[in-house]
């Protein structure tokens, strides 16, 4: 005989952000997610990614950064980011990168982290 | 557990060479070896260099130690200090060694050794003889009697300040470098003294006549005797006490000591009676060994494909060459020899002197500045384009330079009053090298020579590019990026990386290379070139460039992809550090009216601006409007963009010209006016900021634009380009005189249109500028020496009519969130 412990996993928060067409290819958009801004991407080559808008050096908008090959540029000093893992190009910079998934034709977005 | 016997390495000589070159191992291998090190003298090793501080008190002899004694033990190096090395064993594999007398010359050939005391022997795996040079001693009766003596050691300088103390009279004999370093420690001690030269000039190795007569006249005034063509043939004495020189012309020089720094002569006995070869000195092959392929040599004790050193550079040279063989780090590390040069102050007179004193063929080209008053006199010799030698006196300031110039064989600028006074620009001949390792080289970002020498050495970059990416040096403004590459090309680290000369970085094309591939397979739009020529793969940090170049080579059918633009081009306006923009207006040459002025008012009141500023350019900025307000502002402002926040033609300055101004000789507002008017918008590699004067009294900066024109009497305009008053400041080239308003568009189109064409992208017009010359631009664009006139004259009038004001897209945005905020999303419900 054996216990077993169920453990519940909390549901997360899904966020709808509108037909992945209205993003245009290799352009970003910035969405209120919770209280935070989150900016989305949308490759040629049909990947979509969801990271923190805000670069953590001094509060660029990655969402109006150059984008492509799965990384940003953030427009004010020009750090970059990986759209994957959120790792920057400067050492100890990071952003939050978000799940996201296309259901419908429509972007979803997981409240929580990847 | 087996544990490796490491090798042995006896080190023969105990000074600067044999010190450095110790250290050198123990930075590539420190387990390599186990080393045992001989010294003559019975200290650890000093810097010989500062000796005549010693003498003349500034420094005390603990303070030129190199390496105190603690070094040797926690290097776990057995020292055998004061004991002289005899003679290589080479068929036991010993080095013999005799313990000295106490009071022994070291380096004396005949220095004796203790008596009844056995000899000191280590077995060596390899050697390094480092046995250096002794005082040369010119024959003459009654040297080495009490009051005589030598200047090379630590010891010789307490010998001869202890008796200096009683003496009113010293003679030096030697007028090179170290006797009048000896002479001025002597002055310290109270006593007169004259120096005696054989030559018939100071320095002879260093200075020609001229510049040895000038130095001469700086030692007198400052109370050293000079006597030249001066050779003793005795020292004579009078109860045991030194009276006087006899010489060798028959004259006298009353004297209480005499101290002889004739030169120096490298110590061979050790190497001769071992059996390697020895000639002038012990010689050695680019690896510096000698001719038993275990023992190697370094210091004033080899000779060198014939040449023997006596200067500190090339020993350090020699020691890391060394060291990379011997530690099998780099076997085939290769000494080549030294370009010499010495910068030293005698007696407070700053000397400077480099390769040969006198020219050596007719076709020499000799300059030289002669200004007495101040002591200063200056000689170079060039031959064939290349600096030959330099000497340079009361006035060092350029040695660093000239010194790189020769060293490297760097052709010559063309001016060359520039290499005796620096440059007119102030730009200075060679920049990085001769800067130390603290200098800030990147303003933009504080980044340091001694980072970017770590970058290059530790980090392995070998390019500007990864230097910028590694340290952020160059990364700003760019304007230190000639410095880098100079740095580079310093630690020997430049032009192994290709990309560097990419067009942008992830397509893998020069500039010509990569047109010729667009053209050939009519690539129209960024993404179709990351397709074709880059794999696929779309590198952010290439798209802005590729964006530009490609909308100069169809200028009609370029697909404007908007992603490949950067922010400012999406939104035609200037992003801030809050995210928020800046909106200039085109106010045309500068001149508006009450009411384009009441609108700008209106719209400052009613999107709340928090800031209205009248920029440099002769316009309003409009500051801290959020991106989704751009739009409405642009359609109350009623005016067309001024592109302050792109690569491209940005404003044309003026003056007030004929119109009101007393001394104007030609209609500068006009002329701005219709500049303006044709070429707003036009894109370039960089931005292009213009300005036309009325006369040369230059109200509007012209002579500073990237173009300007500046009328002059008689009806005529003078163009200017490749001026710069940003992070560069730089005076423009005068391209031409022309006549008319309608010709100076005319040249100023054609320029543009060839930058166009020809620019690197983000090179600034004056970098384009000085890389082709302005002759070369005279005659392609004025004298049509290409025959390419007609055709640029042709392109830059359809990149004219080509052009649309952008802020008319504030009536439709090209896609629908080019204007958004942040948007809201919606929560799934499930």
């Amino acid at each position: 005989m054996s216990t077993h412990t169920i453990l519940e996993t909390p549901r997360q928060t899904v966020f709808n952000l509108g037909p992945a067409s209205e993003v245009p290819f290799g352009l970003g958009r910035c969405f209120q997610v919770m209280g935070e801004e989150v900016a989305v991407f949308r490759q040629r080559d049909g990947r979509i990614f969801a990271v923190q808008n805000r670069c953590p050096h001094r509060g660029g908008p990655l969402a109006d950064g150059l984008a492509g090959n799965g990384s940003v540029v953030c427009p004010l000093h020009a750090h970059k980011f990986d759209l994957c893992t959120g790792k920057g190009s400067e050492v100890h910079e990071c952003v939050k990168s978000f799940r996201v998934t296309v259901v419908d034709g429509d972007i979803h977005l997981c409240g929580g982290q990847v | 557990m087996v544990k490796m016997k490491r090798k042995k390495l006896v080190v023969i000589g105990n000074g600067m060479a044999g010190a450095r070159v110790v250290e050198e191992i123990l930075a590539r291998a420190p387990d390599h070896f186990d080393i045992v090190m001989f010294g003559a003298e019975p200290y650890g090793n000093y810097n010989r260099i500062l000796l005549s501080n010693v003498l003349n008190g500034t420094q005390a002899p603990a303070e030129i130690f190199i390496n105190p004694l603690s070094w040797y033990t926690q290097n776990g190096i057995t020292l055998h200090a004061g004991v002289k090395v005899a003679k290589i064993d080479r068929e036991n594999r010993v080095v013999i060694g005799a313990p000295l007398k106490k009071d022994a010359l070291a380096y004396a050939a005949n220095a004796e050794s203790q008596p009844d005391t056995p000899p000191v022997t280590e077995h060596y795996d390899a050697i390094i003889i480092a046995t250096g040079s002794r005082p040369f001693v010119p024959p003459m009766e009654g040297f080495g009697q009490p009051g005589t003596f030598l200047f090379r050691t630590i010891d010789d300088c307490e010998r001869i300040a202890h008796y200096a103390k009683n003496c009113k009279k010293a003679a030096v004999i030697g007028g090179g470098l170290l006797g009048l370093e000896a002479a001025r420690g002597l002055l310290t001690h109270g006593v007169e003294v004259t120096v005696l030269e054989a030559a018939p000039q100071l320095m002879a190795q260093q200075l020609d006549t001229e510049g040895g007569a000038m130095l001469r006249a700086a030692m007198e005034k400052m109370g050293v005797k000079v006597l030249t063509e001066k050779i003793t043939a005795r020292i004579e004495s009078e109860n045991g006490a030194i009276k006087r020189l006899a010489l060798k012309d028959g004259s006298y020089l009353e004297t209480d000591m005499v101290v002889v720094s004739a030169g120096i002569r490298p110590i061979t006995e050790v190497a001769s009676v071992s059996g390697l070869t020895v000639e002038k000195a012990i010689v050695v092959d680019d690896q510096m060994r000698t001719s038993d392929p275990d023992i190697f040599s370094l210091g004033e004790c080899v000779q060198h494909r014939g040449r023997i050193y006596g200067l500190v550079d090339p020993i350090w040279e020699q020691a890391k060459v060394l060291a990379d063989v011997i530690t099998g780090t780099r076997e085939t590390a290769a000494y080549l020899g030294s370009k010499l040069g010495t910068k030293l102050k005698v007696m407070g007179v700053e000397v400077g002197s480099l390769g040969e004193t006198r020219p050596a063929k007719p076709t020499d080209e000799v300059l030289t500045f002669s200004e007495p008053s101040r002591g200063v006199y200056k000689k170079l010799i060039i031959r064939d384009n290349l600096l030959a030698g330099a000497i340079l006196l009361g006035e060092t300031d350029n040695f660093g330079s000239l010194m790189q110039l020769f060293q490297n064989n760097t052709p010559l600028p063309d001016v060359r009053a520039e290499l005796l006074f620096g440059s007119r620009t102030g730009k200075s001949l060679v920049k990085a090298s001769d800067l130390p390792d603290a200098a800030q080289i990147c303003n933009c970002n504080g980044v340091s020579k001694g980072q970017i020498v770590a970058a290059i050495r530790d980090g392995g970059c070998n390019s500007v590019g990864k230097i910028g990416a590694c340290t952020k040096a160059g990364s700003g403004c760019g304007s230190c990026k000639p410095l880098i590459t100079e740095i580079l090309a310093g630690c020997g680290a430049a032009g192994d990386d290709p990309s560097e000369h990419y067009y942008v970085p992830g397509v893998p094309y020069e500039k010509a290379a990569l047109v010729e591939e667009i053209r050939k397979r009519g690539l129209k739009s960024v993404s179709s070139v990351f397709r074709e020529l880059a794999g696929g793969k779309e590198d952010a940090a290439s798209k802005a460039g590729l964006a530009s170049l490609l909308k100069s080579l169809w200028p009609d059918e370029y697909e404007d992809e908007r992603d490949a633009r950067f922010i400012n081009d999406r939104v035609h306006a200037n992003i801030q550090k809050d995210a928020t923009y800046s909106v200039i207006p085109r106010i045309y040459a500068g001149v508006t009216t009450p009411d384009e002025l009441r609108r700008i008012a209106d719209v400052a009141i009613k999107y709340n601006v928090p800031m209205v500023k009248i920029t440099g350019g002769q316009r309003i900025d409009l500051l801290g409007i959020k991106k989704e307000d751009l739009p409405g502002v642009w359609q109350d402002l009623g005016m067309p963009s001024g592109h302050a926040y792109t690569k491209a033609f940005r404003t044309c300055k003026s003056c007030v010209g004929t119109d009101f101004c007393r001394y104007g000789v030609g209609d500068s507002i006009a002329l701005a006016q219709k500049i303006e008017r044709r070429f707003q918008g036009i894109e370039s590699p960089h931005k292009m900021k213009l300005a036309t004067a009325g006369c040369p009294r230059n109200c509007s900066e012209a002579y500073v634009k990237d173009l300007g024109a500046v009328a002059i009497e008689g009806g005529l305009w003078e163009i200017y380009v490749g001026g710069a008053a940003g992070s560069a400041v730089r005076k423009g080239d005068l391209l031409c005189t022309v006549t008319s308003h309608d010709e100076v568009l005319k040249i100023m189109g054609r320029f543009m249109q060839y930058y166009r064409e020809h620019g690197r992208y983000q090179e600034r017009s004056y970098h384009f500028l000085e890389r082709l010359g302005v002759e070369l631009l005279r005659d392609i664009l004025v004298n049509d020496s290409e025959g390419i006139c007609a055709r640029l004259d042709a392109d830059i009038q359809k990149a004219v009519d080509a052009y649309v004001d952008p802020w008319t897209e504030a009536q439709a945005p090209v896609w629908p969130s080019q204007f958004r905020g942040v948007e809201p999303a919606i929560e799934v419900k499930s």
